[in-house]
């Protein structure tokens, strides 16, 4: 598979062959989409390779591609504060299956983002252990970044709670 | 008539076992938030007690959830831009400039060098009044007002030269795809100077009544304390990881704009407590100004002239054209209506802002209108480890820990 010039996906299809499905490295932002049931193993291989030190899970988000099949797609940005490059990775899911395995054990950060995935798409990360809404409220139904739920509708206000 | 003698009740008999048994205690939960008087943000606690140590805290963010991707996916790039100044109500144009890195990083444009200098001018005063806040707030959130007015009317004053350039105090919009809304007015440089003169005077006051105040030290001194590691590990960027003593800053390690042309240095803590954050960031506002002093000399000395780039793609033609031929007309209703087409694809972009890495991550199907506008907001992710920084530590700490993560509402509920 080709690295388009980057160190880094070079090091990524040297040092895990087979795991990324596809590769681009359009505007210079290096990308590996992988394979949804191998995405713990490539984080932590970004994580412990001397070679690519990926200290820092800088931002997880999905992104809904709403007629297309696979519906989502989450998308992780990871950084090298020793080596001073970027990774982005990619990981397709489908939407009657809408879940991935969760990162929160390579990487602390990913504990709120995947929090906030869940609450605004309704992917579930498996093995998160408090996978709870973090910016809407509990009684909220629905997910309301998916490209199905109208920008216009409202939900009634709910009282406090204790 | 003569007074009764006073009878007080007997002491119970207290043994001297009763004084070295453990009082019983059990953990108590306190709900603070969301709208508390001494936080500024709207952001619920449920800590978890007991007597008066920290034992947990659920942190409950989300009160100003406003739907900002969901509103930037249902208009045009354009419409984006307003939406982006209302995330951190401080320093507007550094969302602005993160979200306009990003497009133009689709459209593949190069912006002008003057437009550039622009736009680092703004984005220093931005960063300016972001962290006069932080520590203005800071003090008065431990009950001291007259930093409080310090900062705050530097902060005018900074907003005040902000209205010269674009014509709005706080929300700015002044950043455009491939450029700026217009140049530096007529003695926009004189007045700035004079600024940068005061804002010095303010900063030194600033500084004789707080930085060496035993009060003010005892509450910020080995209070928060965060290792880099689990920094990193959090993916906490900007002052709270800088003062861990980590020099990462994204205008050092990935120069944007004209950051490499410019000489400024990167100040870092040691600790990692509350103290080392309001020594980076008074460090930092030094640094801003002499950033604006050298972007001030640099744009007189380029003088006026254009400060946009010339794509038809993301520039209206100009008056008289329009008025005259209809190729142009069309393109300016084209322009007006719809905005710019964007090419198919996805770019990241980030920008050094007052709380860290700043990042927008844009995904085009080639139309008018994005598929995906992601903002990485550093004042969420910087507040995840806050429970981590204030295992057991006493209640009193929750305070200036919050203000020194400077949570900005906006910005971290969208």
């Amino acid at each position: 598979m080709n690295d388009f010039g980057s160190p880094v996906l070079r090091r990524l299809l040297d040092g895990l062959p087979g795991a990324a499905l596809e590769t681009h490295a359009d505007h210079g932002d290096a990308t590996a989409v992988v394979e949804r049931a191998r995405v713990a193993e490539v984080l932590r291989f970004l994580r412990d390779d001397e070679e690519l030190a990926f200290e820092m899970l800088s931002d997880i988000c999905a992104v809904d591609y709403l007629p297309k099949s696979p519906r989502f797609e989450v998308v992780y940005h990871l950084y090298s504060v020793a080596k001073n490059h970027r990774l982005r990775v990619k990981v397709s899911v489908p939407e009657d299956d809408a879940s991935v395995p969760t990162a929160t054990g390579l990487y602390p950060s990913a504990d709120w983002m995947e929090r906030e995935v869940w609450d605004l798409y309704g992917i579930r990360f498996e093995g998160h252990a408090d996978l709870r809404r973090i910016l809407l409220y509990d009684e909220f139904e629905g997910h309301p970044l998916r490209k199905d739920y109208a920008k216009e509708k409202r939900q009634p206000l709910v009282g406090p709670r204790n | 008539m003569a007074s009764q003698p006073v009878h007080f009740p007997t002491a119970p008999h207290r043994s001297d076992d009763d004084f070295e048994r453990d009082l019983h205690t059990e953990h108590q939960l306190i709900n603070m938030g969301p709208s508390h008087p001494a936080t500024h943000g709207t952001v619920k606690f449920i800590v978890e007690l007991d007597g008066e140590n920290i034992v947990n805290i659920d942190v409950q963010v989300g009160y100003l959830h406003r739907g900002f991707e969901k509103e930037c996916e249902s208009g045009s790039w354009y419409q984006c831009i307003p939406y982006t100044d209302r995330l951190n109500y401080n320093s507007a144009v550094l969302a602005n400039l993160g979200f306009c890195m990003s497009v133009e990083k689709l459209l593949g444009l190069e912006t002008p060098e003057r437009c550039q200098w622009l736009r680092v001018l703004a984005a220093e005063l931005g960063r300016l009044a972001d962290h006069l806040t932080r520590c203005g707030a800071g003090c008065l959130e431990l009950q001291a007002m007259t930093p409080f007015l310090y900062g705050i009317e530097a902060r005018e004053l900074t907003w005040d030269h902000m209205e010269m350039l674009c014509g709005a105090r706080v929300t700015s919009n002044y950043i455009r795809i491939g450029g700026v809304k217009h140049g530096m007015p007529e003695g926009f440089a004189a007045s700035c100077r004079r600024f940068i003169e005061r804002t010095r005077v303010l900063l030194k006051d600033f500084d004789d009544v707080v930085t060496s105040n035993r009060i003010f030290v005892d509450r910020l001194a080995g209070t928060g304390v965060i290792d880099r590691e689990t920094c990193l590990a959090y993916g906490v960027t900007g002052p709270i990881l800088r003062s861990t003593g980590e020099p990462l800053d994204v205008r050092k390690q990935e120069p944007y704009l004209v950051y490499d042309q410019i000489d400024f240095d990167v100040p870092v803590g040691t600790k990692g407590d509350n103290y080392d954050r309001y020594l980076v960031c008074v460090e930092e506002m030094h640094q801003s100004l002499r950033i604006v002093e050298q972007c001030l000399a640099k744009l007189e000395e380029l003088g006026p002239g254009p400060v946009n780039v010339l794509d038809p793609r993301v520039r209206w033609p100009a008056k008289g054209r329009v008025f005259n031929n209809m190729e142009e007309l069309i393109q300016q209703f084209k322009g007006v209506t719809e905005g710019p087409r964007v090419p198919a694809g996805e770019a990241y972009a980030a920008v050094e802002s007052a709380n860290g890495e700043l990042g927008f991550y844009l995904v085009s199907d080639g139309s008018a209108m994005p598929v995906k506008v992601r903002c990485r907001p550093p004042s969420f992710i910087n507040l995840a480890p806050m429970s981590e920084m204030l295992k057991g530590a006493m209640l009193a700490d929750l305070i200036p820990t919050f203000d020194f993560i400077n949570m900005i509402g906006g910005e971290c509920d969208r």
